[in-house]
């Protein structure tokens, strides 16, 4: 059964075992173990950038592929619900509609990228999609009568996902069952759908095709197989997962705008996960995505404790001051590029 | 018996038509082309002046930065995302160098200014240069021959030099006002030129034609175009590849610090991410002119400026894209950009 749910491909380490368990378990029991707003909010938060990172395990992990437009897909199915209920607010239809839209236009935009420039060299893939996305920042942040512009939209969603929305009289565990938690849930398990679908995806024949063609495409060309067909597959897949999470995020937040969805910061973010998490197994994105938001949001709260007790000592205060934090990451970035290029997932496995 | 080889020989070679003898020189003739549709379509002569001034001065200072790049990737095969921190770095050293010297550069001497610009392009150049040596000793040498670490890796190094940008400069915004003599503009009747347009292009043509000769006509050119076609055999020859690696690399880095005291001049404000954002428009420049050639970089970077001036004039909606159409326009006629390096 749970080899089924798994497709197969289990932690293949205790150490790894326990920690996937340890996330599932705090991601599914959130609200209960962890009340409040704000970690609430951190759950979801990394619920969403799980499905969001795993998607790009599937391009840049499986297949090689580097790519930058990969927060364009995400942004095209948050905006695609954002302004369906900037249109229609509170309707279970417009946001399933929005979803599919986005969806769409995700894809169809995968498709041409893909076949337009995985003809090229991977280093040619790379510029391409960084300037394509860049693009469509600008696009987003220009039609402002479409997208709100740099403002963005914010809208409401259907009464049943509000706070105001009462689902029981009576708490459980000293918790409200309200509509913010049903919209948790609503976000829970649809990344932890979307989880599994991928995984089912690399661990089928298709998925070994990716890694062959990630270890060799010549020689995976040589055997048969169209590498251009699968990686152009690879590309829309990973690009319509990114837009249902961009779609769920959008649902989650009740906002949209070019910082939360475009930016080119949350894509240095997503191969920050990917890469120190571990890139080439779907676990490494879930690690990734769950250690780097918890850092981001309660680390920057320990570097400030640190900065304030330094205060007195030259040039330590600012080397951890909370705002540097990205700096840190980044060496850390580097160096596991270098030694672990497989993350903390490879390392986990090897270690067993 | 030998009229006939030689009749056989000619028939064998016969001279190639016209359209594609031409189409060699096509690459050459789109900056003109596109100078000639630039005016048909603006239709005033003045306006069309100034913007194809601005073009110009735009595209040589992106071919400065870029020409770095290409040259780097040409020669190592390494795609460099960390190039856009040295033009952050260039252009922040450069303004601290200016901002030190605000009594040359408020002077009403062209000299004094002067006296001020040139010690600050080249401690940037210096500098930039100096930690491109770093970058390619510390991050980039373990990663030769690897393309999906290369970008990883560099583009890591960018994360950081950005945020070492922000400790110590700051994380704001800071203002780069322009010495006396480069700001303004001479005005000739209804055509007004400014200056800091005029010396850009001065310059950019300057360090164009530097590098060509370089290039062209010295041995060390000799040796790295020969390692650009194929490095193996300049190292069989005896020649310590590695070494030119390094030189080119570090030559690389201090254009782009130069490059990013140029832009920095001609945006008037430096911000830490700036090497970024400029790094997507030199990316466009390097595909547009075929990855590792130096006259297409050049090309690439005219068209680029005067695409984004023109379009912003005629048809503002589209300006910011443009970039991109013109990038997709050479890819679907020409794959491997106008003026490719034969390697691959």
């Amino acid at each position: 059964m749970l080899n089924a749910l798994l497709s197969g491909d289990l932690p293949r380490s205790r150490a790894l075992t326990l920690i996937l368990l340890a996330i599932l378990i705090g991601l599914a029991f959130a609200p209960f173990l962890f009340p409040g707003t704000r970690s609430l909010n951190t759950a979801a938060t990394i619920c969403v950038f799980i499905v969001l990172v795993a998607s790009y395990d599937l391009l840049l992990g499986y297949t090689g592929v580097v790519s930058f437009a990969h927060t364009m897909f995400y942004g095209i199915g948050a905006y695609g619900v954002a302004i369906v209920l900037d249109v229609w607010p509170t309707s279970w239809g417009g946001m399933v509609l929005g979803s599919l839209a986005g969806l769409a236009v995700s894809i169809a935009l995968a498709f041409i990228i893909a076949l337009f420039s995985l003809r090229v060299r991977a280093i040619f893939f790379a510029m391409v999609t960084l300037a394509v996305a860049s693009a469509f920042m600008i696009l987003a942040s220009q039609l402002s009568g479409l997208t709100g512009g740099e403002d963005g939209l914010s809208y409401r969603v259907p009464r049943e996902l509000g706070p105001a929305f009462k689902l029981i009289d009576t708490e459980v565990l000293g918790v409200k069952i309200d509509g913010r938690l049903l919209n948790y849930y609503l976000v829970f398990l649809a990344s932890a759908g979307l989880v599994l679908l991928l995984l089912r995806f690399v661990n089928a024949p298709f998925g070994r095709v990716l890694q062959a063609i990630r270890e060799n495409t010549f020689r995976a060309e040589a055997i048969g197989y169209r590498t251009v067909i699968y990686r152009t597959i690879a590309v829309c897949l990973s690009a319509g997962v990114a837009s249902l999470a961009g779609s769920l995020m959008a649902i989650w937040l009740k906002y949209t705008g070019p910082d939360t969805t475009l930016s080119l910061t949350i894509m240095i973010d997503i191969l920050l996960m990917l890469v120190i998490g571990g890139m080439g197994s779907i676990y490494g994105a879930v690690l990734g995505a769950t250690l780097f938001i918890l850092a981001r949001n309660y680390l920057q709260n320990l570097m400030d404790i640190g900065a304030t007790a330094l205060g007195d000592v030259p040039l330590l205060p600012g080397l951890i001051d909370p705002d540097r934090w990205l700096l840190w990451l980044g060496v850390l970035f580097i160096l596991s590029v270098y030694f672990f290029p497989t993350g903390i997932v490879g390392r986990l496995r090897a270690g067993r | 018996m030998t009229d006939q080889t030689a009749s056989q020989t000619e028939n064998a070679t016969p001279r190639a038509p016209f359209t594609e003898r031409l189409g060699a020189w096509v690459p050459y003739l789109l900056v003109p082309a596109f100078l000639i549709l630039g005016y048909v379509l603006i239709g005033s002569g003045p306006t069309w002046a100034t913007l194809t001034l601005a073009g110009l001065a735009m595209g040589m200072m992106i071919f400065v930065m870029a020409s770095g790049l290409t040259l780097v990737f040409g020669l190592m095969d390494i795609l460099n995302f960390g190039h856009g921190a040295f033009i952050s770095i260039g252009a922040f050293v450069g303004a601290t160098v200016l901002l030190q010297a605000t009594g040359w550069t408020g002077a009403d001497s062209v000299l004094l200014n002067l006296g001020a610009v040139l010690p600050a392009m080249l401690a940037a150049m210096l500098v930039a240069g100096g930690l491109g040596y770093v970058f390619e000793r510390v991050i980039v040498r373990p990663v030769y021959g690897a393309h999906l670490k290369q970008i990883l890796v560099t583009m890591g190094g960018l994360i950081v030099a950005e945020e070492l940008i922000r400790l110590i400069w700051g994380p704001d915004a800071i203002p780069l006002p322009r010495p006396e003599a480069l700001t303004g503009a001479w005005v000739y009747g209804m055509v007004a030129i400014e200056k800091y347009r005029v010396y850009s292009v001065i310059l950019g043509l300057v360090i164009f034609l530097a590098l060509l000769w370089v290039l062209g006509r010295t041995r060390i050119g000799l040796l790295i175009r020969a390692g650009v076609e194929n490095g193996e055999m300049v190292e069989a020859l005896g020649y310590r590849i590695r070494l030119l690696f390094i030189l080119v690399f570090v030559a690389g880095s201090a254009l782009a610090g130069l490059g990013g005291v140029m832009w920095g001049l001609y945006e008037q404000i430096i911000t830490a991410q700036m090497g970024l954002d400029v790094l997507i428009l030199v990316f466009i420049v390097v595909i547009i002119g075929g990855l590792g050639s130096v006259q297409g970089c050049f090309i690439g970077a005219l068209l680029v400026g005067l695409m984004a001036n023109y379009t912003g004039y005629l048809v503002p909606k589209v300006a910011l894209g443009s970039n991109i159409l013109l990038m997709v326009a050479v890819l679907m006629w020409r794959p491997q950009g106008l003026l490719p390096v034969n390697k691959h």
